[in-house]
């Protein structure tokens, strides 16, 4: 083997054996959704601290992300005398982009690496291989929990950075540009007026809703299986939730691009 | 019964089982001991099919472990308990909640009947007092009790001990030996106990085993092994009797 073949397949088979692991955690978790009633309970509390407890976090940077698009796109409008429609882009860039891509790298930085340290270091403790031993099913145990309660929490998460979002647009609207902030209001609202033909509801913020969706699952589902994948003691952990991270934010801005070609066309 | 034929495992090129041959009969105590690394517990993990020998047999009541699928591995595994070196308990879950666990994912069992088992084994390591605890709030050796408790709560045909008696104090240790010794009279539990004290292997066990070099240097009763003549045998045990 040269060394170049050699050193590809060094590098490229760990990565190709993590991204096989993630694929079918992530379809053994979805073969367990039958057992969600005895995994209520661990449902709930992991729902509390990937939803509740990022909140905060969320509302502040949701709304000062609006501030941003409000200041840049306003700007350059009122060049062109056309700030007036600055409802509608705000509205739009938040509901379709930015609640989303922002509450998800929040979810990702926060809840994705809490769970990969978190399983991982059950895993160097020889807690998940006990939970083997004692014919403990760890996908319906561990897994699943956390993956449904993140997949659920995204787009609740994202709804209210798109409300803080326009919020703090129409604050930037108001005392930058001098518009009226009823107006401001009245624009963004016409903006997702526009309902899609499969699902009833203004079309920008499903697609929004629909993509936090899938970035939260797929987050949950890295960081479940970095955790469990964890060899090597403390610096073990370290590693994996450093991994955990990269890798769930690679995975939102590949899938954003992609959802959002397929979602748009 | 467990039987071990040929076992060879090697980790990056390193053989740490080299054609080992053992056999442990029904309701028979097999007590392991070695110098560190020489592969107690990688014995112990083949024979509850956590690892995959690279060539050889592990047969658990006539059962090829390598070979079950994993539903039926994991039904074998609910006949077999393992105590873990650190005892390995859930941290989220106090020591009532970690015991209960396999009873409530695998059987069908009522509360009531889970909650009377828990106290009973719980009774048995003395720990009735601390079944709220949660793990951090236990000692070592209180953790290792719990972790026996978990092990035994089953009512398992087959126990596997990984240094049950480390980190204990001396009174606690001998407490250990004997729940270990009554339960195998008792129950007429098959198992294999990987320990470096001779006080745990003359306290439990039918038989007595020195591993080194991936295989049994001798095997018999623990008093025929310590009066064994092979001078690396003396060695080991004259050390660990210092």
């Amino acid at each position: 083997m040269n060394p170049f073949t050699r050193t590809g397949a060094g590098l490229l088979r760990p990565a190709m054996a993590k991204a096989g692991y993630g694929v079918w955690l992530a379809t053994a978790t979805l073969g367990r959704l039958p057992h969600l009633r005895r995994r209520f309970r661990a449902l709930l509390d992991y729902t509390y601290l990937a939803g509740v407890r990022t909140t905060p976090v969320v509302l502040m940077v949701g709304f000062f992300v609006g501030m941003i698009v409000s200041l840049q796109v306003g700007i350059e409008l009122a060049r062109f005398g056309q700030q007036e429609s600055i409802g509608l882009l705000v509205a739009v860039t938040m509901a379709r982009e930015m609640a989303p891509f922002v509450t998800c790298i929040i979810l990702a930085a926060s809840v994705a690496s809490s769970m990969a340290a978190e399983l991982g270091t059950m895993k160097v403790q020889d807690e998940v291989t006990a939970l083997e031993v004692l014919s403990v099913d760890v996908v319906s145990f561990l897994v699943l929990p956390r993956v449904l309660a993140l997949t659920l929490a995204a787009p609740l998460l994202t709804l209210f950075a798109d409300v803080v979002g326009i919020l703090g647009g129409g604050v930037i609207a108001v005392t930058q540009l001098h518009l009226d902030f009823s107006g401001y209001l009245h624009n963004a609202r016409e903006a997702l007026k526009t309902t899609g033909e499969l699902i009833p509801l203004p079309e920008d913020l499903y697609v929004g809703l629909l993509k936090s969706t899938v970035f939260g699952f797929t987050i949950a589902v890295v960081g479940c299986a970095a955790g469990l994948q964890t060899s090597g003691g403390a610096r073990g952990v370290g590693e994996t939730t450093r991994a955990a991270v990269r890798t769930s934010i690679i995975l939102i801005i590949i899938f954003n691009f992609f959802l959002g070609k397929a979602l748009h066309s | 019964m467990i039987e071990l034929q040929q076992v060879t495992k090697s980790f990056n090129g390193q053989k740490v089982l080299d054609g080992l041959d053992g056999t442990v009969a029904a309701g028979e105590c097999l007590v392991v001991m070695g110098p560190s690394g020489s592969g107690k517990s990688v014995l112990l993990r083949h024979i509850i099919g956590l690892l995959r020998p690279d060539s050889g047999k592990v047969l658990v009541e006539g059962k090829s472990v390598p070979d079950l699928s994993p539903e039926e591995l994991r039904a074998l595994r609910r006949d077999m308990g393992y105590l873990f070196q650190s005892g390995a308990l859930i941290n989220w879950m106090n020591a009532h909640e970690n015991v209960a666990l396999p009873l409530r994912e695998t059987t069908d069992l009522g509360e009531d009947e889970i909650r009377s088992r828990v106290q009973r084994v719980l009774a048995l390591v003395q720990l009735e007092q601390a079944a709220e605890k949660f793990p951090s709030e236990l000692s070592g050796g209180m953790q290792k009790r719990v972790g026996l408790a978990r092990a035994l709560v089953t009512e398992p045909r087959i126990i596997l001990y990984d240094e049950p008696e480390a980190g204990l104090d001396p009174e606690m240790s001998a407490n250990i030996n004997r729940a270990i010794r009554q339960l195998k009279e008792e129950l007429r539990m098959t198992s294999v106990v990987v320990t470096h004290s001779i006080n745990c292997a003359l306290t439990v066990g039918d038989r007595l085993a020195v591993l080194e070099h991936g295989r049994f240097l001798v095997e018999g009763t623990p008093q025929e092994v310590l009066d064994s003549d092979m001078p690396r045998v003396q060695q080991f045990l004259g050390a660990k009797r210092d």
